[in-house]
Parts: C-alpha cells; sequence; structure tokens
C-alpha cells in the first residue's frame, strides 16, 4: 500500500514538472510571439537598420547569420565527418589515441561558449590571421583582425561536437552485415567505409549538420571579439570582412542601442525571427530523418 | 574416412566400415582435384580454441556441406577460406589453407584479391540499400574490374541470369533492393557475389532465413551453379546437405569427425557420433 502511494505520488510529481517546464515555454515564447509579431514584415526582412536602430530592418543581420552559418558548415561537417568515421571504423577501443581523442570532444562540448570566442582571438585572428598577414599581404592588415572567416572557424571548433556525436551514430547504427558483405566482395577499408557505411549514414550527416546550424546560428559569445560587427552599412562580400549576425544584433539592440525603449519591439521581432530560424532547422533535421530512416529502414 | 583422434574408436566399433570407407574415399580425397583444402587447420579466438587440426578437401565444381551442432565451429572453419576473420581481434590460425595449392595465409597473400577469387554469401540476406543494379555491380566498381558501362550492364545481367533472379527484377533494376522478399534478396545477394566471377562461393547457412520455397529455389540454384563454381555451404538442415551436397563434413567441437561422399555419410556413417547426430540424438 505505502509502494503503491509512493508509485502514485511519483508519477504526480514527473507530471508537474513536465507542466512547469511547458507553462516556462509558453510564457517565453508568448510573450516573444506576442511583442515581435507586429513588427514582422516583409520590410523588416528585407531593409537596413535605420535611424540609429530604432527604425528600418534586420536584412543584414540574417544575411551575416546565413552566410556565418554556411561557412561554418562548410568546415565543421567535413572535418566532423572524418572524426566520426575514424571514432567509429577505425580507432582501436583501447588505444591511447582514441582514449584522449575521444575525452578531448566530450570536454568540447562543456566549455562555456564565451571560452571559444577568446580563443578565436588568440588563435584564428592574432595568431593564424598576423601570419597569414607576414607571409602574404607583407605584414598589412588583411586576415589579422575579426573577420567572417575567424568567426566561421571559431563556430565550426565549437559546433565540432555536435556533429561527431551525431555523425558517429549513424556510422554506428550500420548492420555490421554491410560491411561483412562489402569486405566480402574485395573492397578494402576505406572504399567499405566510404560506398557503403557512410552512403547508410547520410542522415547522420545531415542532422548533424542542421543542429550545428542551429547551435551556431543562436549562439553569441564565440563571435562577439571574432568578427561580429555592431552595424555595417555594406553586406560582407569577403572572407575577411566583418559581418553583422542576428544573435549578436539582439545584444546590440538591448545593451548598446542609444534608446533602448524605442527599440524594444525591433528587439523583440528580430528575437522572434532567431527563435523562427533555428526551430525550422530543427524541424527539417528531424523530417529528414525520419525520411531517411524510412526509405533505408524498409527491409531491416 | 576420418581423420585425426577418431580413429582409435572407430576401429573399434566399425572396423569393417573403416576400412571400406577408407579403401573406397581415401585417393579421392588426396585433394589433387581440391580446389581448396585445410591442412591441420587449428583457429582460435585468442585463447579459445574453435577449429581443431582440421584437414580436408573442398572438390573443385562440387559442394561440399559442412554440418554439426551449434558452436562447433562450422562459422569459424568457413571464414577462414576467405579470410573472413580476419579483423576480429585476437583471431588466429594454425596450420594451412590452400587455394590451388597456395597457402592464403602466407603473409603476402593479397586478401582482396582472394576474396574475389572466394565469394560469401550469408546467413541473413544483406543486400546494400542501394539499387538492385547498385548491388550487383558494387564488387566489379570497387575491384576497377569493368571499366566500360555497357559491359558492366551485360555483367550485371549475366549475374543476375545466373543466380535465376533476372526475369524477377529485369524491369526495376534502378528500384532499391531492400524492396525484394527475403528470398530475392538472397539470390540478389548470390549474383552480387557471382558477378565478381569468383571460383569457390561459401555460403553460411543461405537459407535458414527463408520459407520453404524460397529455400527449394537456392537449392536447385546451386545444383545449377556448381557446374561453374566450387561450392562450400554450412548447413543445419541435414535435409538440406543431403538433397544438394556431394560431400559432406561433420563437425563436432571444433573437431572433423568424418567427411566424406554424402550418400555415404548420410547411410554408413563411419563414426557413432556422426550417426548419433544425423538420427537426431544430440545436437
Ligand atoms: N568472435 C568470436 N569471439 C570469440 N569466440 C567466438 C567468436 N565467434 C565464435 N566464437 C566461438 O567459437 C565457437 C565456434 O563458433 P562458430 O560460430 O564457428 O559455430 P557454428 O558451428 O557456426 O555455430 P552455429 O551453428 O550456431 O552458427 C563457438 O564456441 C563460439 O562461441
Ligand atoms: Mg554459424
Amino acid at each position: 500500500m505505502k509502494l503503491r502511494i509512493m508509485d502514485k505520488t511519483f508519477v504526480y510529481l514527473t507530471g508537474l514538472a513536465v507542466l512547469i517546464i511547458l507553462a516556462l515555454l509558453f510564457t517565453i515564447l508568448g510573450n516573444i510571439v506576442a511583442n515581435g509579431w507586429t513588427r514582422i514584415s516583409w520590410e523588416f526582412l528585407s531593409a537596413n537598420p535605420r535611424e540609429g536602430m530604432t527604425e528600418g530592418g534586420i536584412f543584414p543581420a540574417i544575411f551575416g547569420t546565413a552566410l556565418l552559418v554556411l561557412l561554418m558548415s562548410i568546415f565543421v561537417v567535413p572535418l566532423g565527418v572524418l572524426v566520426a568515421i575514424y571514432f567509429s571504423e577505425y580507432a582501436n577501443r583501447t588505444s591511447m589515441l582514441y582514449r584522449w581523442s575521444r575525452s578531448a570532444v566530450d570536454n568540447l562540448a562543456g566549455v562555456p561558449s564565451i571560452v571559444f570566442g577568446l580563443f578565436g582571438l588568440g588563435f584564428f585572428v592574432q595568431w593564424v590571421g598576423r601570419g597569414v598577414d607576414k607571409a602574404f599581404f607583407g605584414g598589412h592588415l588583411a586576415f589579422g583582425q575579426p573577420a567572417l572567416i575567424w568567426a566561421a572557424l571559431t563556430m565550426a571548433v565549437l559546433t565540432l561536437p555536435v556533429v561527431i556525436v551525431s555523425v558517429e551514430e549513424a556510422l554506428r547504427a550500420v548492420p555490421q552485415s554491410f560491411r561483412e558483405a562489402s569486405y566480402a566482395l574485395g573492397a578494402t577499408k576505406s572504399q567499405t567505409t566510404f560506398r557503403v557505411v557512410l552512403p547508410d549514414a547520410v542522415s547522420g550527416v545531415l542532422t548533424g549538420g542542421i543542429l550545428a546550424v542551429s547551435r551556431g546560428a543562436g549562439e553569441v559569445a564565440p563571435i562577439l571579439f571574432v568578427g561580429a560587427a555592431y552595424f555595417l552599412p555594406h553586406l560582407p562580400s569577403k572572407l575577411n570582412d566583418q559581418f553583422m549576425e542576428l544573435g549578436y544584433h539582439i545584444f546590440v539592440l538591448t545593451t548598446q542601442s542609444p534608446d533602448v525603449e524605442a527599440t524594444k519591439p525591433l528587439l523583440y521581432a528580430t528575437v522572434l525571427v532567431l527563435l523562427g530560424l533555428t526551430f525550422l532547422l530543427n524541424v527539417v533535421a528531424i523530417v529528414v530523418r525520419a525520411r531517411l530512416r524510412v526509405l533505408s529502414g524498409a527491409a531491416r | 574416412m576420418s581423420t585425426s583422434g577418431t580413429g582409435a574408436t572407430m576401429a573399434n566399433q566399425f572396423p569393417l566400415l573403416k576400412t571400406e570407407v577408407k579403401a573406397q574415399s581415401a585417393p579421392a580425397l588426396a585433394s589433387a582435384d581440391a580446389k581448396m583444402s585445410l591442412d591441420c587447420l587449428d583457429a582460435y579466438y585468442g585463447k579459445r580454441l574453435a577449429v581443431d587440426k582440421v584437414t580436408m578437401p573442398f572438390r573443385e565444381k562440387l559442394i561440399t556441406a559442412i554440418i554439426g551442432p551449434s558452436g562447433c565451429g562450422k562459422t569459424t572453419l568457413l571464414r577462414t577460406l576467405n579470410r573472413m576473420n580476419d579483423s576480429i581481434p585476437g583471431f588466429r590460425v594454425e596450420g594451412k589453407v590452400l587455394l590451388d595449392g597456395n597457402d592464403i595465409y602466407h603473409s603476402k597473400t593479397d586478401v582482396i584479391g582472394l576474396r574475389r577469387r572466394v565469394g560469401m554469401v550469408f546467413q541473413q540476406p544483406n543486400p546494400f540499400p542501394k539499387s538492385i543494379f547498385d548491388n550487383v555491380a558494387f564488387g566489379m566498381r570497387i575491384n576497377g574490374l569493368v571499366k566500360d558501362h555497357s559491359v558492366l550492364v551485360e555483367r550485371v545481367e549475366q549475374a543476375l541470369r545466373h543466380a535465376a533472379l533476372w526475369d524477377v527484377v529485369k524491369d526495376r533494376l534502378q528500384k532499391s533492393a531492400m524492396m525484394l522478399s527475403g528470398g530475392e534478396q538472397q539470390r540478389l545477394c548470390i549474383a552480387r557475389a557471382l558477378a565478381v566471377q569468383p571460383e569457390v562461393l561459401l555460403m553460411d547457412e543461405p537459407a535458414s532465413a527463408l520459407d520453404p520455397i524460397s529455400t527449394a529455389k537456392i537449392e536447385e540454384l546451386m545444383v545449377e551453379l556448381k557446374k561453374d563454381y566450387t561450392i562450400v555451404i554450412v548447413t543445419h538442415n541435414m535435409q538440406q546437405a543431403a538433397r544438394v551436397s556431394d560431400f559432406t563434413a561433420f563437425l563436432l567441437n571444433g573437431h572433423l569427425i568424418e567427411c566424406c561422399p554424402t550418400p555415404q555419410l548420410f547411410t554408413t556413417p563411419g563414426d557413432p557420433r556422426t550417426e548419433a547426430y544425423i538420427t537426431g540424438r544430440f545436437g
């Protein structure tokens, strides 16, 4: 009887916890939607900010964010896939290299994002960037300053664990029997990996990429020092340009604007756009994963 | 004929039979016409001995069946024939596995080339989640054997015909192989193995996951394929071994109890343990 009561209580407790979460989420989202919805218009999405950011739109920030995550993906997806392949297909689980790199990746995932920002500044901007300037620009300042490419690289390092975990999971889910079939036909290990295993794990690669993008799009701290700009009259067009970014723009609107009250509606609308984009990406990731699972899993 | 270790018991219990069998089959087993053969083969998983001093031939263009209770080492033995166990940590062999007289475990053996010559079909049908065509073409593509696309198409068709699957799939070569039935998938796997034009075909319980009709088709196919290939089949199903094979080897706890012409093994087994097994008294 006592056990029964405890059991019941536990059920109610978990239910309550879920309710609290839902209520929180609803309040936050409801607040943002209610306050931001009215400001969203075609102009808002397609125009530059005006009048000290109290008017106009956020197009440069959307554009900069898109460019940033695109570049980031170009760096992080291939690298993450290679590391995941090493972990899942090649590494000897008992080797030092495996254990060390494994815990490096696990720890990377727990590092506060501001630390990535400082790392990006110290490593990419000041060390790599200056090195590039010395080597190719005769010491002229070109890459040794905050820039799109350094922000993308910093973001790539930040999102690397997301990609690795997702791809690795997908690789491990590929049935061993496919590998055996491939070996039995005279395939080498790398042929097996790239022609059989990886194609079957493509859903993992895609979701990894999308999750990285949605994570990257929501981070501000890592790009504070390595390329995000307060305001720019022109869109970035070169790798070493600075850029505007949605998350950073929100930060700027909240704390740096001369007239905080006047920017408030804009602020809500911008947050809503950012949330919408990340939400959309996550939905795409889920759909992609589910679809590919249906396609390839039909006969398993 | 019997091999190591069992001679004494057999001599005691079936003295006549033993000499008879020996006289009949010893010359035939002298492995002159063996495509592959095992020579005093031990196979270990770490310290665990799974195959113990097995010596036996696999005759060219005949079907050799390997039977025995679960865990007796059938799969292990089969997989030494194309070195499929190489990647298992701790797996090693002693003794020799000969293909056309050459030891395939020699350090200079090209394992990739070996597997092209010795194809394999698995217990569970395991087509790749690709199109039917791409499945059959896979081996030729990775081996870079066929440069010309029209030749590739031709050989895919030939392999599918060989596996008695052409008429079923000819209109949907670009469809996913996963849409085929279990039996069709297994024949596709056979076609895929045949497409690289191996000399030997290893089959590990190829029909155990299939219904009786598909099983009958696979068996029919094996008999057909024997014209061109040396076939080794592992099976739990003694009727199947009796139906399709020319030679049967009975394995028990890693030991080869006997290996002789199939009719003989099933009518006048040379060892009481074989008899006990085929009459269903254990295993
Ligand atoms: N990867 C492995 N590591 C360690 N031991 C193994 C491994 N594979 C098989 N064995 C052991 O080797 C012995 C022979 O196994 P094997 O798979 O060859 O048997 P089998 O005759 O094919 O059995 P079944 O009829 O059930 O398929 C068994 O005792 C098994 O436990
Ligand atoms: Mg087996």
